[in-house]
């Protein structure tokens, strides 16, 4: 269980972005995450997965607080694939980086042989995206925080990602945040959707 | 207004250093654009639909092979004329942010595209002011430079400058990127007011489900070729009033129709890669 405590952060102090938020997120639960631009959807993202320390409260996987170091089983994937891999690394390398997905993994997520020899600047945003999110699956794994991941995809392309991560995270028992601003995927994708606005979150 | 008959583009891909071969990104292209209309060119990433916008603008790099022609009111559509047009009959919003300039001014900038379009200079400062104003761009981001704006303010100062070139042939390229909900309405509402004026608007996106509401009609691209032009009210139900099986599945895909309860198999998976010919 991913477990937040009071969580208060802010970038400057006369403008708090939360105050004292709390939030759990069970074994194969997935809960949508909504709310306006600069609402702080992924600053609350980024500190559920380590990426920032939270100046009140505290963030814990199973009443233990996140690994220092090592695989971190708390994943973020994050908005543009392109800023989040190395440019001189061939797709292959990138994908292989921490574990090794199976054949069937790699064409569930679409993802082709004949990409893996080439740098990720020559694939396009939804193909690097595949990449990106099978990378994040280690076998470790056990949550993931899907920030806005298929916002630049087409329709098919955006619901192909959906399908094969819904099946894996099915099947591990991955439980997952998605953030979003489309209100309607939420929908279809979570059961449960809580809304972030004026530092407070509050189920939808 | 727009006739495009056969487009085709090819553009070199460089296996190694001297061996070249040729990528096939518009294939026989065909398609009228009508005046008073808004008509949204929809398609997975790779699809061809900005080198279509770069294509009639005549703003395809150097090396690039082009076949087909393309006529603007009746009369052929060279690289002279669309030379001559560009800024002025012809405008294009482009999708990359990099196209402001980065030591001008906001307003400075804006002014320079109704001077391009005939403007005299002090006529032109007055119309990009109304149409900042209009794109709700405060006085500070009108004295901002590029770098300082965020990404949806400077879509919205590219969608000001097309705005006061008073062109009669818009097209937006992804104008709604990045924009929270309420500005890409704005947009978009802008767009169609073109339209209403009698100009035509070709909107190019990968939103279909933000797109319909304005346009006229749709036309779906995929790998380069046109797989269907319909009405934007064919998009209903279970789409069964759509031609093609990929243009249904496009539909199907979309979060407040099918999604997750609809079959992959039928979406016939896009095979993005681009065919080498």
């Amino acid at each position: 269980m991913l477990e937040a405590r009071q969580l208060s952060f802010h970038f400057s102090p006369d403008a708090p972005l939360f105050d004292s938020i709390s939030l759990t997120l069970n074994a194969g639960q997935w809960v949508g995450l909504s709310g306006d631009s600069g609402a702080g959807k992924s600053t609350l993202g980024k500190l559920l997965a380590g990426y920032l320390a939270p100046f009140e409260g505290e963030v814990s996987l199973d009443g233990k607080a996140l690994p220092k170091s090592g695989i971190q089983p708390v994943q973020r994937l994050p908005q543009s694939p392109e800023l989040a891999v190395n440019p001189r690394w061939r797709v292959g390398k990138i994908l292989r980086e921490a574990w090794t997905p199976t054949e069937t993994q790699c064409q569930a997520f679409g993802v082709q042989p004949s990409w893996l020899s080439r740098f990720p600047q020559s694939l396009s945003g939804g193909e690097l995206q595949r990449v990106c999110v099978l990378r994040a699956l280690v076998p470790k794994v056990r949550f993931l925080i899907a920030d806005e991941i298929s916002t630049m995809l087409d329709p098919i392309t955006q619901l192909e990602l959906w399908q094969a991560l819904k099946q894996e995270a099915e099947q591990r028992q991955l439980g997952v945040l998605v953030i979003s601003h489309d209100n309607a995927l939420l929908e279809r994708l979570c059961p449960q959707r809580l809304h972030l606005s004026g530092s407070q979150l509050t189920p939808w | 207004m727009l006739t495009i008959n056969r487009l085709s583009l090819q553009l070199p891909l460089y296996v190694s250093w001297w061996k070249r071969e040729w990528a096939t990104c518009l294939n026989e292209f065909s398609l009228t654009f009508c005046s008073g209309e808004v008509h949204g060119v929809v398609g997975a990433s790779g699809a061809g639909k900005s080198l279509l916008a770069y294509a009639i603008m005549g703003l395809l790099p150097t090396a690039a092979r082009l076949n087909g022609q393309l006529a603007y009111q009746g009369k052929p559509l060279d690289e002279a004329r669309q030379r001559q047009l560009r800024g002025r009959e012809l405008a294009l919003i482009p999708q990359s942010l990099n196209a402001l300039d980065p030591l001008a001014r906001t307003k400075r900038q804006v002014a320079w595209a109704a001077q391009r379009a005939g403007q005299s200079s002090r006529h032109a400062l007055q119309s990009a002011q109304r149409a900042l104003d209009h794109y709700q761009l405060d006085a500070r981001a009108q004295q901002a430079y590029a770098h300082e704006l965020s990404g949806g303010m400077a879509r919205r100062v590219l969608t000001a400058m097309a705005h006061v070139s008073q062109a009669r042939l818009v097209i937006a390229d992804e104008p709604t990127v990045g924009l929270d909900p309420l500005q890409r309405q704005r947009v978009l509402d802008a767009l169609r007011g073109l339209a209403d004026q009698g100009k035509t608007v070709i909107l190019i996106t990968h939103d279909l489900r933000h797109a319909l509401p304005i346009a006229d009609r749709v036309t779906i691209m995929r790998d380069g070729q046109q797989v269907e032009t319909a009405s934007a009210r064919a998009f209903h139900g279970s789409g069964a009033s759509l031609a093609s099986a990929y243009a249904r599945a496009l539909w199907l895909a979309l979060p407040d129709n099918g999604f997750l309860s609809h079959a992959v198999s039928q979406a016939q998976p896009t095979e993005q890669e681009i065919t080498v010919a």
